[in-house]
């Protein structure tokens, strides 16, 4: 355990600092904006682990693309109320409880590391280690299958999202026809009766 | 290339990710915004992204990276999907507190 990176140390408190700030934030945009400075730090922490490629790839996707698309859903949905009345009483108690204890058990599995390179010896990271070549070479080679199908979900997931969120002019009628919310619902049996 | 990545021993990278996946699990429970409780589960894929990538570097194997990638396109599908029924739920509810979304329980 010698030989603790300040560098690392600085971002992974800030990581830390934010992701908390994140799930206390009351107002919702506040929890965006922690979200986007941790996906930033977490690139800066790719940076540490010899990934580059992988760092911009998270700085252009996770920073960039998914917290916009976080903001505007935000800004879409309007002023949202913090919630903070507790509907199942000592919910917060008992998940505290199960989180003390999730979080105890993998920071003690994590604290038992990994070994190290199975080449032995002290592992001295090539230069072109997670560079945008190394990676290319590995996913257009070795990984050519994998990722042409994640292009495929890509595209589904992009239908899904559109057809979902799609906005349905329905005739004003149609309230009548539909019995689920019709004026005279008391009607149609209840499951539970 | 990075000289302070060669004195980095692999224990510490993962510890930070266990504590982030809990504060991101603490995050699902805890909150009731549904943009919120989402928000967390991202932060979850992130911390084992985190995981996966230290441990590419003690083991000095690409694959792990290669499978970073991978999930980083897939947190990006199961955000569009999952903004796009945030947004549905909220036209046909009117709200977006997850206990309101009980519809599905019978």
């Amino acid at each position: 355990m010698s030989g603790l990176d300040p560098a690392f140390l600085i971002v992974g408190a800030l990581a830390i600092v934010t992701a908390v700030g994140m799930i206390l934030a009351k107002n919702v945009v506040h929890s965006a904006l922690f979200m986007v400075a941790h996906f930033g730090l977490t690139a800066v922490l790719y940076l540490l682990l010899s990934a580059p490629f992988l760092a911009a790839a998270q700085l252009i996707v996770y920073a960039g693309a998914i917290m916009v698309l976080v903001l505007f859903v935000v800004m879409l949905l309007g002023r949202q109320e913090a919630l903070l009345d507790e509907p199942i009483v000592g919910q917060r108690w008992l998940a505290l409880a199960a989180l003390g204890v999730l979080g105890a058990a993998l920071v003690r599995v994590a604290a038992l590391g990994v070994p190290a390179a199975p080449e032995g010896g002290t592992a001295v990271v090539p230069p072109a280690f997670g560079s945008p070549a190394a990676m290319g070479d590995a996913l257009y080679t070795q990984w050519v299958l994998p990722f042409e199908v994640v292009s495929l979900v890509l595209l589904v997931a992009m239908i899904g999202a559109v057809v979902i969120a799609h906005f349905q002019r329905r005739p004003r009628n149609e309230k009548a026809g539909n019995p689920a919310i019709a004026a005279d619902a008391t009607e149609i049996p209840s499951p539970r009766a | 290339m990075i000289p302070l990545a060669a004195v980095l021993p692999p224990a510490q990278p993962l510890m930070l990710a266990a504590l982030l996946f809990t504060i991101g699990a603490a995050g699902v429970l805890l909150r009731r915004n549904i943009i919120i409780v989402l928000m967390s589960v991202e932060l979850m894929l992130n911390a084992v992204n985190i995981t996966l990538v230290a441990v590419s570097r003690a083991m000095l194997q690409l694959d792990g990276q290669v499978f970073v990638f991978f999930s980083l396109t897939i947190a990006a599908a199961e955000v569009a999907v999952g903004l796009a029924l945030v947004v549905a739920l909220h036209r046909s509810l009117g709200s977006s507190d997850v206990d309101d979304v009980s519809s599905l329980r019978g």
